[in-house]
């Protein structure tokens, strides 16, 4: 994966709502001019607007007006900036699970992230990865390739996730092992209780029908 | 532990005999012992060899703040009666998100090097490091009096680890695990600890996310009298909470866990009386938890509000009127932590009551630029107004006005520590739209004991030069989004020589101003700049000019840094005696 692999966690771009998945190619990036200048996209894209980011900051002028920019594109709600607030991810993802049983309250603007873990055979470190954020499998796939720096390869309704060493599964709420991919996303979001990407070896069984 | 004193020799340039000097030294190292703060221990031992010697020999502490700036192996042949040890790895920026998760701060050098050199070794403390199962086996095998171990934001362990700790280590006191990230592995640990009676006096594991056996647990509490500590995981309910309190009511810490029911509600006979467990501990001066709390419990907590010291509310979705039932009982609280969720009107609760506030910590249950603000300018100016004894603050808003600021600064002359973070970035004074350069300028001015700063909102150019011309004592600044050109980090390189951390983020400063800090950088512990204007160049040219320097660049995925890239994505530079570290992952240069 190249360098622009890194400014996928910051700016969802385009190619997170394409269906293809795999390495980046030429990037329709705007501007290549490093992060620090790097302009709002203007989404053509009605479904995808919320994907896109000002990651404006710095290039001011005088006569830019900064709200305007971070104006420029209008977004129902912002993509996140990586590292931006400057909250622990720890607290992040514990704070969703903080839940109100009282009937009297309402949640405060509680993002309502459903964190699930992800673990990858081979790695030593267990992570967290928010589904809510995340509309179909593509995304979600692009999201654990970026986090585990691994390709996983297209998925193919007979034959699985060829082409790459690992296949992404998930338990499911009676806890079975499931193959990403197999179910509707929405059935798949609302059951997933884990991941974990395991080697193809070891997923050859799941899933196939 | 005391080194053999015949191998002491009398050193070069010594007029007087042996014996006098020898008892000078005796003398030194009686007094040495008294002296406990490393940052005298570090002025003593540059006096003279003789004294560097006396402070090397009655050194019990060892503090590493960056775990590549030494070598373990210098560490521990300068030091050799080290019994306790703190070793800090990744920076506070890995914490959101931007290392490469291989970056290093690995445990396992220095812990191989401690297990030689130290055998009697009873405290290790690690933060930001990565620490595995193997090496906390390691711990268990070398260390046969070992104590206390606490690990801060580290990463890389799991259950089976602790179990081999806890089995091992008949002595252990502390085991606190704070904010680690913990393998998901299916071992109980909680059943490893000896049978019979332990010498437990602080067990933190809220941060573990799996559940434990309740029952072992219970048992281990019954049979560690001297347990003050015990901070539960949100899979304790409270029920089970209750069962643990009544075993143990000289808890002075307690972590409550969930402060839920289970979501299993059959219950086997009425729900026991949690007020009356709390009531029974009457030491209780620390309150944390919280975890899935269900407001209804909060009145259990009532009976010992009156002694509370610290409390840490910031995993529990509590609005201002559940705040203020707890905090207008609590006269003496010092250290308190909540989420926004409590709002403007809960801080204003808070300033009405706690006068002696030392601590203010207010996070966000929403981590988002563009939600809804809960607190804003409003709860800080009621703080500001109540609180007249703050020295720290953590302040998470979506909008502040200069004005707000400005009063914090006044009222609050004691202020150590001020961390606000406007989260959504560039936001003005929303009040005058002015660029909030007045309210940090005040802080810096006003607050003459400032050593850590944290900034935020639209900021220009000035708002450094006044961090520059003021803020002489500042150790630590932290910088997002911010300033206009490469003056604004000139002045603070220029002006703050107290400088010991800079990390910044996202703010428009180059080569010329990286070049800038040349004089300092030795003094500082480390320079951070992620997504910022310098070059490839400039960071080479630092690095050419400092050879003491480590001059790490990455990126935050998984790719390296190069070469016809415009702008550097991440710059991590330190100092270092031992130069560059051998265990460099792929993604990382260091020039």
């Amino acid at each position: 994966m190249d360098r622009l692999e890194s400014y996928e966690c910051r700016d969802l771009n385009l190619k997170a709502t394409e269906l293809r998945l795999g390495l980046l190619g030429s990037d329709e990036r705007e501007s290549k001019s490093g992060s620090g200048v790097t302009k709002s996209h203007k989404r053509a894209f009605p479904e995808t607007a919320e994907d896109c980011i000002s990651s404006t900051n710095s290039s001011r002028t005088p006569d830019t007006d900064r709200n305007g920019e971070l104006q420029d594109c209008t977004p129902p709600a912002k993509a996140q900036v990586v590292g931006w607030p400057p909250v622990r991810s720890y607290r992040k993802n514990n704070l969703q699970q903080t839940r109100k049983i009282s009937s009297d309250h309402h949640h405060h603007g509680n993002g309502g992230g459903m964190y699930v873990k992800v673990s990858m055979d081979g790695a030593p470190y267990l992570r967290k990865i928010d589904l809510s954020v995340h509309r179909r499998y593509p995304e979600l796939l692009q999201a654990l390739e970026n986090m585990f720096m691994v390709s996983i390869g297209q998925y193919s309704e007979s034959e699985g996730y060829s082409g790459s060493d690992y296949a992404p599964t998930y338990e499911d709420k009676d806890g079975d092992w499931m193959l990403l991919g197999d179910v509707p996303w929405e059935m798949f979001s609302s059951t997933c209780k884990r991941m974990r990407i395991m080697r193809s070896s070891e997923a050859k069984g799941l899933g196939c029908q | 532990m005391r080194e053999n004193r015949a191998e002491v020799t009398c050193g070069a340039g010594d007029y007087h005999t042996p014996g006098a000097d020898q008892v000078l030294e005796n003398v030194l190292e009686n007094v040495l012992h008294f002296i406990t703060s490393r940052r005298d221990r570090n002025a003593v031992s540059l006096v003279c060899k003789s004294w560097y010697r006396a402070e090397a020999h009655t050194r019990s502490e060892l503090f590493v703040g960056n775990c590549y700036a030494v070598s373990p192996r210098r560490a521990t042949e300068r030091f050799r009666g080290i019994n306790s040890v703190v070793l800090k790895g990744k920076p506070r920026f890995a914490d959101f998100g931007l290392m490469p998760l291989n970056w290093g701060a690995h445990s396992a050098p220095w812990l191989t090097s401690f297990g030689a050199a130290y055998p009697w070794l009873e405290k290790i403390h690690l933060k930001r490091m990565s620490i595995k199962d193997e090496d906390l086996a390691h711990i268990a095998r070398s260390f046969p009096s070992f104590k206390e171990l606490t690990l801060v934001c580290c990463y890389g362990f799991g259950a089976r680890g602790l179990a081999i700790l806890a089995s091992k280590c008949r002595q252990l006191r502390v085991l606190d695990l704070i904010e680690d990230e913990v393998n998901d592995d299916d071992v109980d640990w909680i059943s490893c600890f000896p049978e019979n009676v332990t010498c437990l006096e602080s067990l933190s594991f809220d941060c573990v996310e799996r559940p434990i056996d309740f029952c072992a647990l219970e048992r281990l509490v019954a049979r560690s009298p001297n347990l003050k500590k015990l901070r539960l995981n949100q899979f304790v309910t409270i029920a089970q909470l209750y069962r643990l309190m009544v075993r143990a009511p000289q808890l002075t810490h307690l972590g409550t866990g969930a402060f839920s029911p289970s979501d299993n509600l059959a219950q086997d006979g009425e729900e026991p009386d949690y007020r009356a467990a709390f009531a029974a501990c009457k030491s209780l001066v620390c309150l944390s938890g919280f975890r899935e709390i269900v407001s209804e419990y909060l009145p259990a907590i009532y009976p010992v509000c009156c002694n509370l010291t610290s409390l840490n509310f910031s995993y529990a979705n509590i609005n201002s009127e559940e705040l203020k039932s707890v905090v207008c009982r609590c006269r003496n609280l010092q250290t308190l932590w909540v989420l926004d969720t409590v709002r403007d009107e809960g801080l204003k609760a808070v300033a009405a009551t706690c006068k002696d506030l030392i601590e203010l910590r207010v996070f966000p249950i929403d981590a988002r630029e563009d939600c809804e603000g809960l607190v804003s300018e409003v709860g800080l100016t009621a703080i500001a107004e109540g609180c007249r004894k703050l020295q720290s603050i953590l302040y998470f808003c979506q909008r502040m006005t200069n004005a707000a600021v400005i009063t914090m600064s006044k009222n609050c002359p004691d202020l150590v520590v001020f961390r606000l973070c406007i989260m959504g970035r560039h936001r003005p004074d929303h009040v005058t739209n002015e660029p909030m350069d007045e309210g940090f300028g005040a802080i810096v001015m006003n607050c003459k004991k400032l050593t850590r700063l944290a900034v935020s909102g639209l900021l220009t150019d000035k708002a450094f030069g006044y961090i520059g011309k003021f803020g002489k004592l500042v150790r630590t600044l932290s910088v997002a989004f911010s300033g206009d050109s490469d003056i604004a980090l000139k002045y603070v390189l220029e002006g703050c020589f107290s400088l010991q951390k800079l990390e910044i983020m996202d703010s428009p400063f180059g080569d010329s101003a990286l070049l800038a800090g040349v004089h300092h950088y030795y003094n500082m512990r480390f320079l951070w700049m992620s997504t910022c204007r310098v070059t490839l160049q400039g960071c080479r040219a630092t690095a050419q000019a400092l050879p003491g320097m480590v001059v790490e660049v990455f990126t935050s995925g998984s790719s390296a840094v190069r070469d016809d890239d415009e702008y550097v994505n991440i710059l991590y530079m330190y100092r270092s005696l031992d130069g560059p570290r051998n265990d460099v992952p792929n993604c990382v240069r260091i020039l």
